[in-house]
């Protein structure tokens, strides 16, 4: 489903991305891991089209398309979500009149009719069920004053409502306690199925035992350094990051 | 030939007819004026609190005016049908400068009194003498000329202890067929204990005819009453208003006042609260939606003469393409007047590289201990929550459309009728996705 070639990207200037390569098929749980600074962020951030960064060479196919030419609402619509490291507050714009918004888009996008107000809110009911999310903060302002952990579960509410393809987990685990954590993976594990794919980045193994990757792969200075099954994430957090730089530099 | 002395003519010239067809208690005050006029003259562009706006550009047209007091031979209440049958307002129609007060209009008043001035100076001459033209300040030229040329308005009196039963709604309908200046003006004298709620819509009927919308307001909040009063404006690219209200506000009143300006040409308001009374609260709101070349600017004077009062002013703009917004507000706490809590806010949405605000907000402290504070913020649309609304699918018009409506969901919230809140949050929706009309018939019941 998703093809990524030699991709390189820069941001104000400073080149952080240099040749990636990654392949994904639906099904499958793609890890990715690295020190800070080697470019994870870059890519969530390249792939959703944040225009911040710059695409300075290579290529993303997604289902056959040219995802670097479309605009960030229509990769969304092609099925690409992004959990953010940072979800943003969004004060006065209500979380049910935002995802009302976005869910209706793509079903005219896809050429569905779009939701009732009955139907939508059926759906919204039974989404937050999966990541327990309270009605109270589904009525709320995006985001606002929600605490680290709800932010997270927000994220994931915000994924089974939009039933994406392919999601992209950034840090979703940091800022959040075992609890937390485990509600949040928890509630990824639910949305999975054979149809679709997840790339979890993460500095560390410990949200890797709640979401079991196939793959593994090491990001460091913009390139994909090392990639293998989960027992490299096990090694990894044994040897540290010391043992990836001492290979690579 | 200076844009004030061609109105100053046409009072010489008029003199009589202007008298004629006006009540003796607007006549009273126009010595006054005249003598004020004598040597004034209008501010220009880039003169201190005029910073933006050019007040002798704005009058330089040869507006004519309704000495003789034509009757339009229209029903206004037929031509511009608005029942608000949600907001069940008790209704007042206003066309240019004439009330048109019909016996539907009354039915629900309940004791609270809607008159003509000219009705009133017959039917409680000692009320309009002992308010009409006080609060008004004649060194504003502006004011001044309304106050020479007013041959009508309206007064709006809540005696003593009545509560008005329903809200009572202002429809303002302007529309010319000739360049025009329309002189309005307004009483509202709250009594002690009283409370009331007014919503002015100005709206204007037709377009390419220029009308330049002059009005007056003066109210006094007596103890413990409250006024709430909205004006909610709906123009056209063609009209100018200068609006100047006057609030004096006694022991434990509390008034809100709401300018909100979805459509219009240029617009200058002016707001004046002189708090007298000790416990008294303000609340001073402003929402402004410009786009194309409008022009929204207004000044805000907030004078504290007591003490253990608040006051609470938050104006919001949101400007697209070249429109101009301009925000001068002082507020000024005087000796003596401990404990007063006072904020100013005054809070911008630039959304074109093309758009202009300009903002002076000011505090002027005279007592140790009060709470004061002013902020004044001009930015863009927030880039980081544009694309985390891209990233779920919100197309970047419409997530651009969110985030401006979000910026004004607190002053709409802060709107104390219901039906008017909801009904804003509505037509907010429409200005900012393009399809609110200039003029598609009363934003209450909104065609």
């Amino acid at each position: 489903m998703l093809e990524i070639k030699d991709l390189c990207a820069s941001v104000e200037g400073k080149e952080i991305l240099k040749g990636v390569n990654l392949t994904v098929r639906p099904g499958e749980v793609h890890a990715i891991m690295g020190p800070n600074g080697s470019g994870k962020s870059t890519l969530s951030a390249v792939l959703t089209g944040n225009p911040a960064y710059m695409v300075t060479g290579g290529s993303v196919q997604f289902y056959g398309k040219d995802l670097l030419a479309l605009s960030p609402e229509d990769r969304a619509h092609e099925g690409l979500f992004l959990s953010f490291q940072y979800p943003v507050e969004i004060p006065g714009v209500s979380m049910v009149n935002f995802m009302k918004v976005a869910v209706n888009e793509k079903r005219k996008y896809l050429g569905l009719k779009e939701l009732s107000a009955s139907e939508f809110l059926k759906l919204m009911r039974e989404k937050r069920a999966v990541v327990e999310l309270d009605n109270k903060l589904a009525s709320r302002a995006v985001n606002e004053g929600f605490s680290g952990g709800e932010k997270k579960r927000n994220e994931i509410f915000q994924m089974a409502m939009l039933e994406p393809r392919l999601s992209i987990l950034d840090e979703t685990d940091s800022g959040l306690d075992i609890d937390a954590l485990r509600v949040v993976a928890s509630g990824v594990n639910k949305l999975k199925s054979q149809d679709n794919a997840t790339i979890v980045i993460t500095h560390y193994q410990r949200l890797l035992d709640y979401i079991k990757p196939d793959f593994v792969h090491i990001l460091y200075k913009g390139r994909i350094v090392m990639s293998a099954g989960p027992e490299l994430a096990l090694e990894l957090e044994e040897k540290g990051y010391d043992w990836i730089k001492q290979n690579n530099d | 030939m200076s844009a004030l002395k061609q109105y100053i003519d046409l009072y010489n010239e008029h003199r009589e007819l202007v008298e004629r067809h006006a009540p003796e208690a607007l006549n009273a005050l126009r010595p006054a004026a005249l003598a004020a006029l004598e040597g004034a003259r209008l501010p220009r562009k880039g003169e201190e609190d005029y910073e933006a706006i050019d007040m002798e550009a704005i009058f330089a047209p040869d507006y004519g005016v309704n000495v003789t007091r034509l009757d339009y031979a229209i029903d206004p209440a037929e031509s511009f049908r608005c029942d608000v049958p949600s907001l069940s307002t008790c209704l007042f129609h206003t066309y240019n400068d004439v009330p048109h007060i019909s016996a539907v209009s009354r039915r629900n008043l309940g004791e609270v009194v809607v008159e003509t001035l000219a009705e009133a100076a017959t039917n409680r001459p000692d009320l309009l003498k002992q308010h009409l033209g006080r609060l008004a300040r004649l060194d504003d030229p502006t004011v001044a000329l309304n106050t020479l040329l007013a041959q009508d308005g309206l007064l709006v009196y809540v005696p003593d202890g009545v509560t008005a039963p329903k809200p009572i709604q202002l429809l303002n309908i302007l529309s010319a067929a000739h360049p025009m200046m329309v002189v309005r003006r307004l009483l509202v004298v709250a009594g002690e204990n009283a409370h009331v709620r007014i919503l002015g819509c100005d709206h204007t009927q037709g377009s390419g005819t220029a009308v330049l919308n002059l009005q007056v307001v003066e109210v006094v909040a007596g103890k413990h009453s409250s006024v709430d009063f909205y004006e909610l404006e709906e123009s056209g690219n063609d009209t100018s208003r200068v609006s100047s209200i006057y609030v004096e506000q006694h022991e434990g009143s509390s008034v809100l006042v709401d300018g909100i300006t979805l459509m219009n040409g240029i617009t200058r308001n002016n707001y004046c609260v002189e708090v007298v009374g000790e416990h008294a609260s303000t609340e001073l709101l402003g929402m402004t939606i410009a786009s194309g070349k409008q022009h929204v600017d207004t000044r805000s004077f907030v004078s504290h003469n007591a003490p253990r009062c608040t006051s609470n002013q938050m104006f919001k703009y949101v400007l697209a393409e070249e429109a101009v917004g301009a925000f001068a507000g002082k507020v000024l706490i005087k000796e003596g007047c401990e404990r007063v809590e006072a904020y100013q806010g005054n809070r911008n949405l630039c959304a074109s590289p093309e758009a202009r605000m300009y903002t002076k907000p000011q505090l002027e402290i005279y007592t140790d201990d009060v709470k004061a504070s002013h902020g004044t913020t001009i930015g863009q649309l927030d880039e980081d929550a544009l694309f985390y609304m891209r990233t779920r699918g919100v197309n970047v018009d419409d997530a651009r459309r969110l985030l401006m409506q979000a910026f004004m969901s607190d002053v709409i919230d802060g709107v104390r009728l219901d039906v008017l809140r909801d009904r804003l949050h509505y037509l907010v929706g429409k200005r900012f996705d393009g399809t609110l009309a200039a003029c598609t018939g009363c934003a209450i019941c909104g065609k």
